[in-house]
């Protein structure tokens, strides 16, 4: 059922197509990208325009050796270094807005479609993988985005801006200072597409470092027992070396640029200097232009730095679109069909009024089923569980019980025959219809960061505080949660840890319970609690199916034996049905199963007591 | 100040490599201040023609080289050598920049190795209770956020603040010998414009902290909502989780929003303050230069010594408060350094090990009058079998742990063929004996490297033979990479029985003279259960086996049993003896009585249901 889940490998070149899948989310800041390049545009005018008067102080005011309208001088020079602050103020400030919203609006977009993507596409994606592509990937994008446009435009114009001046003011003196660009374009994308490398390989090494810590920690009560601590020094060593090779390589490439780039932009300056400094003795060429433009063939290079590293993200960037896309384009392999979706609603907006009442009497109808095509897990299956009836299911991990509980919840979906609920195919109604009778408490309780009290509301967002503390009272968690120091608002930390395994699980019983669902399903839990925590959950399991329809994946004697039928599950097979004493009788797997089970219950409770 | 004592005691070795780094700065940032001089004799006295100026530590040596390269009549017709200096300029402080940036890779880098590879080696000899209580969480942020913290102020930060001394010390020397004056226009925003940095950085750490902090708030919300998508289904909580997580969306959005927002004031009047400083030099310098006070070049070499000194005044404020960071990362490693570790090699080194064990009087306990054991006294001859019985939080990890020093007993003895075993080295002990925890821990390597753990240099043949004892050598022959397959993340998924089994697997490759096995069969069937211990017991050098089980089997093969409850022992013996007693073992032995009288009552109550139930059957 779990593939190996595979990194698929991304493209290098320039995909076009997802560019303008990613344009869409730009639109709505189409007004603020264009007045950004507005901005970007006036600050690289205002750049250029400070070397230009240096040009004019040298040529009007030192060379003649006149001080006249210097105060007014000053006072324009003023005003062109408050519009540059604006010009700062503005472009960081709509960049920051463009970059906080763009990466919103992905994550929302990703977010919204996670909640609707199936249980197949869960099982063979990690976590992992799909945080990354939620934080990281998504930060990614929304900065390229932004700040790619501000350097783009930024140097750009600054470069075409530089360039024209030059141009004009002197044709022969500008083609001599500039010729040494295209050598320094070239260089400057290929040394920032191998420092980009470098460090991506960085990266690689350090999670692995962190694996390696990660494994040495948790690993370190067995490494002293087997004496294995030098050893396994040695072999982390391995990475850190390794880490210390790679950080390395990649901070001399990155210090190999600048001298490089500097040193080939001096070169333009030295042109500047000798052939301006020419044309100055034989009077073609001013004080003023000379020394503009040895300003311009410093101040050239900034921009194209900026501009290369632009360029060598690109593909990084291009990466991350295509991940996230990957995951956004992922089509839901289970959906109501447009008509459902019409008559009972979705989920932004649920038609709650439509809904019909459910019994609870699921049937399933010559139910074929694979996860893998070719792999059947259910062959032509039929069974039908009257309404109010217990199905406790017992069989060894991985023999397709959750399978059949998958099934009935419209996890997954049959691919042949129907199951129907109340006689009806559960397709022609909606998912959240079904779920929203469902009373579903894991194996592994799972709870949500907040207070105790938001944890069972989950199952009723609605509930008042007097129906929350009468579900706790049901499963008997009150006594526990008014212990606690902060009794129902007590926080329960995130994913529950501040709470006990039993503790857990009876509030998850208490949310299911909120719900007053018709069908329950159970996946009872097989670690083990403290005797007395044990007994409340055994009461709490007896309260919750009381007339209920209910599917257990069983483990403990008293749920299994109380069930009203009982199905051994071996291969995806029903190989034993019936009643406990049925089931006894007959002197199979079920037989073996409980014995033992009954003897380890037994000494727990003999050597516990 | 202690902090920085730290900081410096992790900097050994690497120190001198760090005082020539920041040599390399000072030599490059003098290049840079030397560059405007010779643009400034070519633009004033080769160009123009004014005298070169005397003032100025520099300057007999400009004019030494200027009357060298011929003098003005030479120079001015060939200017191209005035290019030449400034690119040799340029080059020759690229390469002091490029060696800087070597050099300050090498020994950050090298620090960091250094830190990662003590603090994972001090971890590993650190006593087996500080891990059983450790967070792991914790310890594997320290191991790595905090790591990283440190090296990237090691490696960035620590070099710029000697570059900021530098440029003080050079943009004096160089600007004030050419003009007081123009020297004081310079700099008097410069004390301004670095308060303001520093005010700053401090002030809007809290909005990084806010920003931060969210961003944990986010991930969070996602993570939960991601591992508890069956929950969310099942409740059809699809559009309160959306809800939810665009509250934090938001939250975070808005946060970052503000951060940014500070950094647009930041950088827009620290901009402005630093171009008025600009203006202020330019216009007034315009003014002397025009008035004929100063030279043209003198003007042209302060707007660019201006232009040079403002950028790491600004990032200084960032450095400072970078610096913070970094000695909270240091003392939080420091912390995880100073746990006392275990000397494994105090003791008797060389000793053969046979197996007799002896118990005398031992007690043991974390806090006094609080005795985790008390008072065990027994007796095992080499070869024996003992298995243990007792409820949860009796003892029997501890009891076993005594052994190999996983935990030091504080009253009576434990001997090993008649020696204290806190006279033996820690390393021979564990190496004699070997010891299968309840919940084992596979490493992420082939399953082959995962048996030949302790023994590297086993070959394959006694591999095989530990696994075939250890019952997992067909289970891993089914997979498709054999004992190739790797374990974990990027391998196959064992299940509790099969990592039980390997464990035990490179536990017995050792052939240790004593074997315990702390309820490391559990997970596993009976009958494979009794068929590793039939093997073992086969075994040409029988060990001393302690086997911690509830299995009723196992207890009844025992040579001893040893029952504990509360830390005490209160029955020893054999099965035969302990069975006539009364106490827990035969109240244990009696629940197989129990079983049978509850499936024969069941055989009755079957036989009068079937005769009236109809309902039973399975459509």
């Amino acid at each position: 059922m779990h593939s190996a889940f595979e990194e698929k490998k991304y493209s290098k070149k320039f995909d076009l197509v997802l560019w303008k899948k990613l344009l869409k989310f730009c639109i709505p800041y189409k007004k603020k990208m264009i007045l950004l390049g507005l901005f970007m545009l006036a600050l690289a005018g205002v750049d250029v325009l400070f070397p230009l008067m240096s040009r004019y102080a040298i040529d009007n005011y030192v060379i003649p050796g006149n001080t006249d309208g210097i105060l007014w001088y000053g006072l324009v020079f003023l005003g062109l270094v408050a519009i540059q602050a604006l010009n700062i103020f503005f472009f960081i400030d709509i960049a920051g807005k463009i970059e906080t919203h763009l990466t919103y609006d992905i994550r929302k977009k990703g977010f919204l479609h996670l909640q609707e993507l199936s249980f197949n596409y869960y099982d063979k994606t990690p976590v992992g993988w799909l945080m990354a592509r939620m934080t990281s990937d998504s930060q990614r994008l929304g900065s390229f985005i932004s700040w790619g446009l501000v350097d783009m435009v930024w140097g750009g114009s600054l470069m075409i801006l530089i360039a024209v001046i030059m141009l004009i003011l002197n044709l022969k003196l500008a083609l001599i200072t500039l010729t040494v660009v295209p050598v320094l374009v070239v260089m400057s994308i290929y040394f920032q597409k191998l420092i980009l490398k470098a460090y991506r390989k960085v990266r690689k090494t350090n999670s692995k470092i962190t694996g390696a810590f990660n494994e040495g920690i948790t690993g370190a009560k067995t490494t002293k027992t087997l004496v294995r601590e030098s050893e396994n020094l040695k072999e982390f060593q391995v990475h850190t070396s390794q880490m210390y090779r790679s950080s390395v390589r990649a901070a001399i490439l990155s210090s190999l640029y600048l001298p490089a780039i500097l040193t080939l932009g001096s070169i333009g300056t030295g042109l500047a200097l000798w052939f301006g400094g020419e044309g100055v003795m034989a009077g073609i060429v001013t004080y003023g232009t000379m020394v503009l433009f040895i300003s311009y063939s410093v101040q050239f290079f900034e921009p194209l730095r900026e501009m290369a590293r632009v360029f060598a993200e690109l593909q990084n960037a291009q990466a991350s679109a295509e991940r996230i896309f990957s995951m956004i384009d992922e089509v839901p392999q289970i959906k109501d069909n447009s008509q459902v979706t019409c008559e009972f609603g979705s989920i932004m907006k649920m038609k709650q009024e439509n809904w019909p009442d459910i019994e609870g009497r699921i049937t399933f109808d010559n139910v074929t089923f694979s996860y893998k095509e070719g792999e059947n897990i259910l062959e032509n299956f039929q069974l039908d569980i009257k309404a109010g009836e217990t199905i406790a299911l017992v069989g060894e991990t991985g023999s397709g019980k959750s399978t059949l509980v998958n099934l009935a919840c419209r996890f997954y979906e049959p691919n042949e025959g129907s199951i129907k609920i109340d006689g009806i195919d559960y397709r022609e109604r909606s998912m959240l219809w079904l779920h929203s009778n469902l009373g579903y408490v894991l194996q592994t309780p799972h709870l949500f960061s907040g207070s105790i009290k938001e944890n069972i509301a989950y199952g009723r967002l609605d509930a008042s505080n007097e129906e929350i503390i009468t579900a706790a009272k049901l499963v008997d968690a009150h006594g526990f949660i008014k212990k606690m120091k902060n009794g129902y608002e007590s926080e329960v930390g995130e994913g529950g840890a501040k709470l006990s395994t039993g503790e857990k699980q009876l509030i998850s019983f208490a949310r299911a319970i909120l719900t007053d669902p018709r069908i329950f399903v159970l996946d009872e839990a097989t670690s083990s609690v403290d005797t007395e925590t044990e007994q409340l959950i055994q009461k709490a399991i007896h309260t919750v199916l009381e007339g209920r329809t209910s599917f257990i994946i069983a483990h403990r004697l008293s749920t299994i034996r109380s069930a009203d039928r009982i199905l051994v599950i071996k291969n995806g097979k029903i190989t034993e049905h019936g009643n406990h004493k049925e089931l006894i009788k007959q002197k199979g797997y079920y037989y073996n199963l409980y014995t033992n089970q009954f003897m380890d219950e037994q000494k727990s409770i003999v050597l516990n007591a | 100040m202690k902090k920085f004592k730290l900081l410096w005691n992790f900097m050994k070795g690497n120190r001198s490599l760090y005082v020539i780094s920041i040599l390399a700065v000072g030599a490059a940032i003098f290049l840079r201040f030397a560059w405007p001089m010779v643009l400034r004799v070519t633009i004033d006295s080769i160009i123009g023609n004014k005298p070169i100026e005397t003032s100025g530590w520099m300057q007999p040596v400009i004019i030494r080289v200027f009357d060298l390269l011929g003098g003005k009549s030479v120079l001015e017709k060939s200017l191209w050598m005035s290019s030449i200096i400034l690119i040799l300029l340029t080059l020759s402080r690229g390469i002091f920049i490029f060696f800087k940036g070597k050099w300050s890779a090498i020994a950050s880098e090298s620090i960091a190795r250094k830190i990662r590879n003590d603090v994972y080696d001090h971890l590993q000899y650190l006593p087996y209770d500080y891990h059983v209580k450790a967070k792991t969480g914790d310890l594997i942020q320290r191991c790595t956020s905090d790591v990283e913290t440190i090296r990237g102020f090691l490696s960035m930060q620590l070099v710029e603040v000697g570059r900021a001394i530098f440029m003080l010390f050079f943009a004096l020397s160089f600007m004030l010998p050419m003009s007081v004056e123009m020297t004081l226009v310079s700099l008097s925003l410069v004390p301004f414009i670095f308060v303001f940095a520093v005010v700053f950085f401090i002030k809007v750490k809290t909005a990084f902290k806010a920003s931060d902090e969210s961003e944990g708030r986010l991930s969070t919300v996602l993570q939960e909502n991601l591992s508890g998508v069956r929950v969310v289904r099942a409740f059809a909580r699809q559009k309160y989780e959306i809800d939810k997580f665009d509250e934090r969306n938001v939250e975070y959005r808005n946060l970052t929003y503000k951060l940014i927002r500070l950094l647009a004031w930041y950088w827009s009047v620290s901009d402005f303050l630093s171009l008025i400083q600009i203006i202020a030099v330019t216009v007034l310098g315009t003014y002397w230069a025009a008035s004929g006070i100063i030279t043209l070049g003198t003007l042209l070499a302060f707007t660019s010594y201006v232009g040079m000194l403002l950028w790491p005044v600004r990032q200084l404020g960032r450095v400072l408060t970078d610096m913070g960071k970094a000695l909270v990362s240091i003392e939080r490693i420091q912390e995880i350094l100073n746990e006392p570790i275990e000397d494994m090699d105090e003791g008797i080194s060389k000793v053969k090990i046979e197996g007799n064990i002896e118990f005398k009087n031992v007690s043991f306990y974390y806090e006094e009058g609080h005795l985790i054991l008390e008072n065990v006294s027994f007796k095992v001859k080499k070869g024996q079998t003992v298995a243990i019985l007792g409820p949860t939080g009796s003892g029997k990890s501890t009891l076993v742990g005594l052994l190999p020093r996983l935990y030091d007993n504080q009253k009576g003895t434990v001997k090993i063929d008649g020696i204290d075993v806190k006279k033996i080295s820690k390393r021979v002990l564990r190496e004699n004996i070997g010891i299968v925890l309840q919940e084992p821990f596979l490493f992420s390597k082939t399953l082959k490297d995962n048996i030949r753990l302790a023994t590297t240099e086993a070959e394959e043949k006694e591999i095989f033979e530990a696994a075939k004892i250890a019952s997992v050598h067909d289970v891993i022959r089914s997979f498709e990479d054999g004992y190739d397959t790797a374990v974990g993340e990027k391998g196959v998924t064992l299940s509790g029985g099969q990592k039980q089994r390997v464990a035990i697997a490179r536990t017995i490759i050792n052939g240790s003279p004593i074997l315990i096995f702390d309820d490391s069969l559990s997970a596993v069937d009976t009958e494979t259960d009794a068929a590793i211990r039939r093997r073992l017991k086969k075994l040409k050098n029988k060990a001393t086996t302690f086997i911690i089980s509830h299995r009723l089997i196992t207890l009844a093969e025992a040579d001893m049993i040893l029952v504990l409850d509360q830390g005490k022992i209160v029955q020893q013996g054999t099965h035969l003896e302990l069975i006539g007693q009364e106490g827990l073992y035969e109240r244990v032995w009696a629940i197989q009585n129990s079983l049978e009288e509850e499936l024969s009552l069941e055989d009755e109550g079957l036989r009068e249901s079937l005769e009236n139930d109809e309902n039973l059957k399975i459509s």
